[in-house]
């Protein structure tokens, strides 16, 4: 087992109540793009780059999400490329570089995401 | 072990696959030369990279997989000598190898006959992807081209012609008729006739003399005196083994070329193998990627201390050849005599089928399909495992087969040994154990045996093998929507209407598990759209909505979208023109006049969209739904009007069916024509609903479409009046959105409805399932109910939010959002 030792930011990114339900939105951190999701039947959320890494368009927040054998996912708009929300691996093909995927936590009906201290710093 | 393999085409790749899955990695070191700079690619496919596939989609691996593997690949470097007293190779590029084991898979050269003029430009061979690019890059200054050689892969050749847009194409053969070794005399014209409607013409029984021009070719002068103007010129004559190098170093060549190999493939060195196409094999060179796999495996094999031997291969081959399918087995030309034929023959359609029985009725020998080939795979194992013939033979060749009951004994009959996939030689056996094990798509099955990867033949046949397995498990394969509904599309229709379930939520709470995909969620919604026609985006179905339909646009390179207003029957006054060039200026929009007839607004920002539909509104458009599987346009042609042969006003009707269908959604998009007579100017017959002007009426048109399927639409009914009219198009439509697939054009829906348009038009004209007033019914609700979705969007601020890039920042745009300038306007940045 390791332990980690990046520190995580959490960082403020909406309220709860402006995220679709089963939906998601574009969060702007400094200069980055986060896709944010809300699986409203479960109550859980995901966070990842809002950048597909196959064309390099920045639309996973506009895709649709869903499970796949009860691992979440998010279709890109563009050519339908399904990316894991759980670890952020391309599931439909397996070339495909992986997304980077964010912790969320939700409290007093707002959403926060966690970026790691060293994204933190370029970012601010 | 160091084995060093000369080529790296289609066989010398599956020499490297299957001689790894054999050996450990660490056992063998394996160097391969290429002569082509990519690595192997599919050639057997190569006519597709004109319908858009790259060469990279083409590759059988890409260079990094040989990387994994250990294999040391050397591209665009041809070996140029072999020393086999010291065991080396020398390579062009000065790199020298020694080797334990040389495997030569040279492959095969396209063969050039003597012509004078042959170097001539615009004269082109057929065999790699630089020769795709070359005829490409000439062809922009071509009109008309012409292929010597009328066998497969002369056609095939003729299809790259049509591909690239030429016209006036001919197929120039020296034999009295095509393909004269794989079918016979009434066969090949059969086939003569098909290629001709599609719009090649064919020259038999002629001798090319010489290839006239000065510096390009105009033309070919044959023998019998006779001219044939051509701007270009493909040959495709046959094809001449690679073995020139192995004649160099001694090994023994036959007298017409190809490099002799005994049972294990071995040269007349024994350390020197040869597989493929340039290797001869008790007088054989075999032209076709099987058996070169096969001989991959035999080699493979050996090398590895199994024992296995090549011992000829079936020649048996079912091709697509310009859309034509052509299918020989067994042995298609059993002497007279010796066997009894069984031929069937539909010249209207044109379906030419031959089978050749033994004179005891007991046996199948071999035959020929054309036209229609689905039994072929039946038909092949049925000669190949020597099956017991039913009681009446003809039965195996009488009309196309339904999907699903194959012909003959179907696939429970074939032994276990029966050999499905010739390609991977993976048999029947192997496709069951594997469905047993849990492989139960055939997606799945690809992955685990390989079967139906290559040329694909066997696909249905694999299809067919899963179901029976799985339903000799006692498990039922229905034709589900995916993992979350196990319905099919037209039972959730039912379910839904009988609950009246109004959200996607619902549904799923109903009849669904899991939290549905990127399937199941657009099938849904544009199952409730069809029923209920509330505003797709409501609260809790725009999630569920396919991408575009959630922002009421298609989203297009770059992120930005597009938008399209309905401009019904394509009229349109000046002062609406004015005011979409005003919005286009004011937005800095891309604007095109589309091939439905409109206009089009591409590079719009998510929040500029409400903005933007605001002012076309206040203008007086509407959505076109471009973006929807719904009505897209109808078509018109200006009509009596101002036509002098128009017979009725074609743009009022265009008009008048426009704003009933508009909005209306379906399983897939809907298109539709008016033209003011037979002249056709609208183009209704390639709809999937279109209208022609008779003297008496209007003549309606059903299931057509573009795309990459073309399909004629077929006559429905004639000369009928305009009330009657539109209640045979709210019946048709209406029938069609209840029954068809998710994402089923109504040509391929048609095409699987059992009973065809003989059924349809019993359904819509003859009301035989008495459901005619009930479907204009639904229609007319539907219809009444009709609101424009930009407008609701715009009038609703809650909808309106989700118009803007950023949630914690809406009124910024994509920062990465970038442009490029093209013929003084903007155009999207190419993609990265
Ligand atoms: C704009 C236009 C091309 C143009 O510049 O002329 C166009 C553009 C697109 N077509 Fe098309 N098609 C356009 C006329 C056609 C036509 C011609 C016609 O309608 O007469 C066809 C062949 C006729 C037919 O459909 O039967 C056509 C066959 C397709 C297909 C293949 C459909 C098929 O059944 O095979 C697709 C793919 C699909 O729908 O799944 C497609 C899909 C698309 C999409 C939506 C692809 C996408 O998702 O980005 C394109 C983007 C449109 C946009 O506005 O951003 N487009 N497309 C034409 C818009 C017509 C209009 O006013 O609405
Ligand atoms: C348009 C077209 C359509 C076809 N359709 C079908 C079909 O439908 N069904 C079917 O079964 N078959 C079809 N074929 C035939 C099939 O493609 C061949 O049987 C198959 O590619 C043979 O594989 P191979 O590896 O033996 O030869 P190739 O694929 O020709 O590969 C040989 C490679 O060796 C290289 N080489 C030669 N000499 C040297 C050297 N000295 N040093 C290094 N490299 C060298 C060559 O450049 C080439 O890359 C088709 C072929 C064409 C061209
Ligand atoms: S507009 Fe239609 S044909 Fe043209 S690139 Fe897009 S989808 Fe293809
Ligand atoms: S850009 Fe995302 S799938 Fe192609």
């Amino acid at each position: 087992m390791s332990i980690s030792s990046t520190t995580i930011h959490w960082f403020l990114a909406c309220k709860a109540s402006d995220v679709p339900h089963n939906g998601g939105v574009c969060v702007k951190y400094g200069e980055e793009q986060i896709a944010l999701f809300y699986f409203a039947r479960k109550d859980q959320w995901y966070a990842t780059q809002n950048l597909c890494p196959h064309r390099k368009q920045m639309a996973l927040s506009r895709g649709m999400t869903g499970t796949v054998k009860d691992e979440p996912k998010v279709a890109c708009p563009f050519h339908k490329k399904t990316f894991s929300l759980l670890d952020g691996r391309c599931l439909s093909d397996e070339g495909e570089c992986a997304l980077t995927v964010y912790p969320v936590r939700v409290t007093d009906g707002l959403v926060y995401i966690g970026v790691s201290e060293e994204t933190a710093m370029v970012a601010v | 072990m160091k084995i060093v393999v000369i080529g790296n085409g289609m066989v010398g790749y599956k020499f490297c696959e299957k001689l790894l899955a054999k050996s450990a990695k660490t056992s063998v070191e394996l160097v391969v030369f290429g002569e082509e700079p990519r690595p192997a690619y599919d050639r057997v496919h190569l006519t597709s990279w004109f319908e858009g596939k790259t060469g990279d989609e083409l590759l059988m691996a890409s260079t990094e997989w040989y990387a994994q593997q250990g294999i040391r690949l050397h591209l665009a470097d041809p070996v140029t000598a072999i020393d086999r007293e010291k065991k080396t190779v020398q390579a062009h590029s000065g790199i020298l190898e020694t080797y334990d084991y040389l495997v030569l898979a040279t492959g095969s050269a396209a063969f050039v006959p003597p012509i004078p003029g042959v170097e001539k430009k615009g004269v082109f061979l057929y065999r790699t992807i630089e020769d795709l690019e070359m005829m490409t890059a000439y062809a922009l200054h071509a009109r008309t081209g012409t292929v010597i050689g009328g066998g497969l892969l002369g056609l095939e050749a003729a299809k790259a012609l049509l591909d690239l847009g030429m016209t006036n194409i001919h197929v120039v053969e020296f034999a009295p008729r095509l393909m004269p070794r794989q079918i016979d005399d009434k066969g090949s014209l059969l086939l003569q006739e098909k290629l001709g409607q599609l719009g090649l013409k064919v020259l038999t029984s002629k001798n090319t003399k010489k290839i006239t021009g000065e510096d390009h070719i105009t033309g070919l002068q044959f023998t019998d005196d006779t001219f044939l103007k051509t701007d270009m010129l493909v040959i495709s004559a046959g094809i001449k083994p690679r073995d020139e190098l192995a004649k160099a170093a001694g090994l023994e060549t036959g007298p017409r070329g190809g490099i002799v190999v005994n049972d294990q493939l071995q040269t007349s060195d024994s350390s020197i193998y040869a597989i493929g196409e340039c290797a001869l094999y008790q007088n054989m060179i075999y032209g076709l990627v099987a058996p070169g796999y096969e001989m991959a495996e035999v080699v493979a094999a050996h090398l590895s201390s199994e024992i296995k031997a090549f011992t000829g291969f079936d020649m048996s081959t079912r091709l697509k050849l310009v859309g034509v399918e052509v299918a020989s087995f067994g042995d298609p030309f059993s002497p007279a005599g010796n066997c009894h034929s069984i031929v069937f023959e539909d010249r209207l359609k044109g379906i030419y089928k031959r089978i050749d029985i033994t004179p005891d009725g007991q046996q199948l020998l071999g035959g020929i399909l054309i036209g229609e080939a689905s039994a072929y795979n039946m038909l092949l194992q049925t000669v190949k495992n020597k099956l017991a013939l039913p009681p009446d033979p003809a039965t195996l060749l009488m009309g196309p087969p339904k999907e699903g009951t194959p012909a003959g004994a179907g696939v429970d009959a074939l032994p276990d040994e029966a050999l499905i996939c010739s390609c991977e030689s993976v048999s029947k056996g192997a496709i069951c154990e594997a469905v047993t094990a849990g492989h139960e798509s055939f997606d799945e099955i690809k992955k685990c045996t390989k079967a139906g990867t290559c040329c694909g033949g066997c696909a249905p046949m694999v299809k067919d093998i899963i179901a029976t397995t799985l339903k000799s498990q006692g498990k039922y394969i229905r034709n589900v929507i995916c993992e979350h509904f196990t319905y099919s599309r037209q039972e959730m229709l039912d379910l839904i209407r009988i609950k009246s379930l109004r959200s996607f939520d619902e549904v799923l709470d109903h009849y669904g598990q899991g939290d549905g995909c990127e399937i199941c969620k657009p099938a849904v919604a544009s199952i409730l759209a069809s029923l209920w026609n509330d505003m797709i985006l409501a609260k809790g179905n725009d999630t569920a909505q396919d991408s575009n339909d959630r922002y009421l646009a298609n989203i297009q390179k770059g992120g930005t979208y597009s938008v399209v207003p309905r401009i019904p029957g394509g009229e349109i006054t000046p002062e609406k023109l004015i005011a979409i060039g005003e919005v286009a200026q004011k937005y800095n929009l891309y604007t095109k006049i589309t091939g439905g007839q409109r206009i089009d607004l591409f590079g719009a920002h998510l929040s500029d969209l409400p903005l933007i539909w605001k002012e076309l509104i206040d203008a007086g458009f509407e959505s076109g739904h471009a973006y929807g599987k719904a009505l897209r346009t109808v078509k018109s042609c200006v009509g009596s009007t101002w036509c002098r042969f128009g017979l009725h006003d074609s743009v009022s009707y265009a008009i008048r069916i426009e704003e009933r269908y508009r909005g209306l959604r379906a399983p897939h998009k809907i298109k539709s024509a008016v033209s003011g007579c037979i002249r056709e100017c609208a183009e209704a017959q390639s709809k999937d609903f279109g209208i022609i002007a008779t003297e008496k009426g209007w003549n309606l048109y059903v299931c057509g479409n573009g795309g990459s399927k073309p399909q004629h639409a077929v006559l429905l009914a004639a000369d009928l009046d305009s009330e009657t009219c539109i209640r045979y198009i709210d019946r048709f439509l209406m029938f069609y959105i209840k029954t068809a697939d998710p994402l089923t054009r109504t040509a391929t829906w048609l095409n699987k409805l059992d009973g065809g348009i003989d059924y349809l038009r019993n359904v819509v004209v003859q009301d035989s399932l008495g459901i005619g007033a009930q479907l204009e019914g639904e229609m007319q609700a539907l219809v009444d109910s009709y609101k424009c979705e930009w407008r609701e969007v715009v009038e609703n601020p809650e909808l309106r939010r989700r118009f803007s890039h950023f949630i914690n920042s809406p009124e910024e745009k994509d920062p990465t959002v970038k442009f490029e300038t093209l013929r003084n306007q903007k155009k999207a940045a190419e993609w990265k």
